[in-house]
């Protein structure tokens, strides 16, 4: 996946003189997932720019010189390092396009890994989603395959609005056959990973495989699940739930958000108030618990869902078979 | 032009001066033309109308060199071509009702317009710059009696401008936090006088007066702080969100110190698209503390960046003075291995100057830090009395002795660019645009509610329908 996205950057890169990327080490050391391996050779010290250890500042900067026209994108190392610039991501980036009355557009990408590794510790394993998703004028997507990964690093760095692009960090080994010719992926909207007729399952990023892995179980005992990529974390896809949400008539939402105020705490009630009518039962939502994520690794599996618990909450909601 | 100047001479010596041509009303229209003639653009163009009629050949070259002369001073070429065309309709009213009285006081002021104006005035600084790690600039200017008067204009405007929002907020039709600029004026308009359309300002909540000195509209500001349509920013703004795409103006910023980064961003674009501009990064010596500043001054120093820091000295930090925050108050000297400079903020010449040197320098090598020793006379925001922490006689003792507007008023008179009369008489001008201004502010309308959906973003990538507004969307979002 990071050579997916390394693709997506560099075409991009190419295509429009106006993008570069600021991030630490991502110019000499070519990124610390390898996703700007060689760009400071092809595109120079002055389009792929290592800064130091500033991340508020950076990101303000990257802001300021959208502001005016240039198309930055934004690493961050980890996730968890943009809270440090907070303040310029919900304050400048969200609404500077807004308060200015129309005035200005910040066209910028701010992208990096984020999500609960493989026991790097509370602070390296945070997962932002939740924490941007109240901002207004912001969007989010989350890739979860090769083939999405480059489409949406494309569509996010043309788009107009400022977008966050969260990877996860398990997901960088990924490998898929994508295609040759140019594509990109629509922002807003969902992907349909597994048709079925029972029950939609909606998930993002890493938890589509666990999801899909808890499927194949789920197939054999004789349910026939609908599992969605949201892919699309604001604003929601809501046609696509919303169709699929008529057809299957239950609900459950997997993700690796926080229970309180996370994603699905999002989608839980926006399904709620435009398909009550349609639903059977309770949304079901399965999310990390509330702690900081341990470093020990059987309690880091604790933390995030696993795909033993999708089964049992898909049999509760739909009744044994 | 010198058959034009020895027709300016005889008309000159010729006495046919008839006063009471000013002062006829009974043309309401031509009363409000000829009352207003007090510009150098207005008494230019109407003299120029004069010689309309007798020397229509040279006209169009006469009026391409005034025109050029009158751009390259930095006044618009529109303004100037309307006070001709509204001039010469003047004369031609004037001429067929026999004034020709008229054409003398025309032509002395055309010739003393043409030739003075632009003339070069030096004046020494008085309060010397202080420099850290560079040299400091000549504290010798020059300026001339067109630059002057215009910052006399400029500052006064910007000071009805401020008292007129003073009493618009107590009368609760600003509401929220109103920042004025009264008695730091000269930072903003000392600093136009240097710098041109490619340079970029970014600035923090304090942000009115900066807002006109790049090019806004006193009735813009009006109505952002009354929250109506006609505002900068459609009345989405407000008082800390003012902002001017076309003049170079970035905003506007309401949190602390988070415009010093957007700063070096807009430094990093000018760079990167080869723009011969800097930016100068506005903040206050409350700011100055920020640790983000100094990432952006590391920056900006490490990529050899085209911005100036400018902190503007206040000495207050809304309560807190200077030396109960900062442990080292020289903030010119904050940059460390960034040099800077301290400025006298009450003295556009010398804002002036220390802006140009400091263009200069930053296009060749990197960040520079100005610091601007000025002051408030109001509080920190209209909610704060601004006397609980500093004494009344300290804000009356600077009022009488650092002024921006007196010490120009002073330089003004002491080099007969004007007199007494025709200064009062700018004033009333200043006074009325003001007004007038408010006026048709209280008149515009508040935002429509669907504005309130409007520039939450853009439209969305298009591969397919929806976009990020939702508006083509099948299922209502609450």
């Amino acid at each position: 996946m990071f050579e997916a996205l390394r693709e997506g950057l560099g075409e991009e890169m190419e295509r429009d003189p106006n993008v570069c990327v600021i991030g630490e080490d991502v110019g000499d050391y070519g990124g610390s997932y390898k996703v700007t391996k060689g760009f400071s050779e092809k595109f120079g010290s002055w389009r792929v720019l290592d800064t130091p250890i500033a991340e508020n500042s950076f990101t303000g900067m990257a802001i300021g010189a959208a502001m005016t026209g240039l198309r930055p994108v934004v690493e961050g190392m980890n996730m968890g390092f943009l809270l440090l610039a907070y303040n310029q991501i919900a304050n400048n980036c969200g609404m500077l396009h807004y308060t200015s009355g129309g005035q200005f557009t910040i066209p910028v990408v701010i992208r990096g890994p984020g999500g609960v590794g493989r026991q790097l510790g509370a602070e390296h394993s945070q997962r932002l989603e939740s924490y941007f998703q109240s901002v207004p004028g912001l969007q989010m997507v989350a890739c979860s395959t090769p083939y999405n990964a480059k489409g949406l690093m494309k569509a996010a760095i043309r788009c107009e609005n400022p977008v966050i692009l969260y990877e996860h960090v398990l997901l960088y080994n990924l490998k898929e056959k994508i295609p040759d010719e140019e594509y990109t992926c629509c922002l807003e909207e969902a992907e349909m990973v597994r048709p079925g007729t029972d029950i939609t399952i909606l998930t993002y990023s890493r938890m589509r495989y666990h999801v899909t892995q808890a499927a194949k179980t789920l197939v054999d005992r004789g349910y026939d699940p609908e599992i969605i990529d949201i892919r699309s974390l604001k604003p929601f896809d809501m046609y696509t739930i919303g169709e699929s949400v008529k057809k299957t008539h239950r609900v459950l939402i997997v993700e690796e958000c926080m229970r309180t105020g996370g994603i699905g705490a999002s989608l839980r009630s926006a399904i709620m108030e435009s398909f009550w009518d349609e639903l059977d039962g309770p949304i079901g939502c399965l999310s990390s618990q509330d702690v900081p994520t341990p470093y020990s690794g059987p309690l880091e599996e604790l933390t995030v869902v696993q795909p033993h618990q999708i089964v049992t909450a898909v049999e509760n909601l739909c009744g044994k078979k | 032009m010198q058959g034009i100047m020895e027709s300016i001479q005889t008309l000159c010596s010729g006495d046919h001066g008839n006063e009471g041509f000013m002062q006829d009303d009974e043309d309401e229209e031509e009363e409000n033309g000829v009352g207003r003639l007090t510009s150098w653009a207005e008494l230019l163009g109407f003299g120029l109308a004069v010689f309309s009629e007798a020397i229509a050949p040279q006209l169009q070259c006469f009026c391409d060199r005034t025109l050029g002369f009158a751009v390259g001073q930095g006044g618009s070429r529109e303004a100037w071509i309307k006070a001709v065309a509204m001039a010469m309709s003047l004369v031609r009213k004037a001429v067929k009702k026999g004034w020709v009285g008229a054409l003398a006081p025309a032509a002395r002021v055309m010739s003393q317009a043409l030739s003075t104006a632009s003339e070069p005035i030096t004046l020494d600084i008085p309060v010397p710059f202080k420099a850290h790690k560079v040299e400091t600039p000549s504290v010798t200017v020059e300026t001339s009696a067109q630059e002057l008067t215009n910052f006399f204009k400029t500052m006064f405007i910007m000071r009805r401008m401020e008292i007129a929002a003073d009493s618009l907020y107590k009368s609760k039709f600003i509401r929220g936090f109103c920042h004025l600029y009264d008695g730091q004026e000269a930072v903003c308009v000392g600093m136009e006088a240097a710098l041109n359309d490619k340079d970029c300002i970014i600035t923090a909540y304090r942000d009115h007066c900066t807002h006109l000195g790049r090019g806004g509209s006193v009735l813009e500001v009006f109505a952002e702080l009354m929250g109506r349509k006609d505002g900068c920013s459609l009345g989405k703004g407000g008082s800390m969100h003012m902002y001017n795409k076309k003049g170079g103006f970035y905003g506007g910023n309401g949190i602390v110190g988070a415009q010093t980064p957007l700063g070096a961003g807009l430094a990093f674009a000018q760079k990167y698209l080869k723009v011969e501009g800097v930016t100068l990064a506005m903040y206050g010596d409350g700011a100055a503390n920020q640790g983000q500043l100094f990432e952006a001054m590391n920056i900006s120093a490490l990529w050899n960046l085209p911005v100036i820091y400018v902190c503007e000295n206040n000495h207050y930090g809304m309560g807190t003075a200077e030396w109960r925050s900062a442990k080292s108050p020289e903030y010119y000297k904050r940059g460390d291995y960034i040099p800077g400079l301290k400025v006298d903020g009450m003295d556009c010449l010398a804002v002036k100057q220390a802006v140009k040197y400091a263009k200069e320098y930053a296009l060749q090598n990197g960040p520079m830090v100005l610091e601007m020793d000025t002051y408030r006379y109001h509080g920190h925001s209209m909610s704060d009395p601004g006397s609980t922490y500093r004494t009344r006689d300290e804000i009356s003792g600077v009022r009488q002795e650092r002024d921006p507007i007196e010490r120009i008023r002073k330089l003004l008179l002491s080099n007969n660019i004007a007199t007494v009369a025709e200064l009062k008489t700018m004033e009333k001008e200043a006074k009325k645009e003001v007004e007038d201004a408010l006026s048709k502010a209280k008149e515009s309308p508040s935002p429509d509610s669907d504005e309130l959906f409007t520039h939450v973003y853009r439209k969305g990538y298009g591969a397919k329908a929806y976009g990020a507004d939702r508006k083509e969307v099948v299922v209502k979002l609450p």
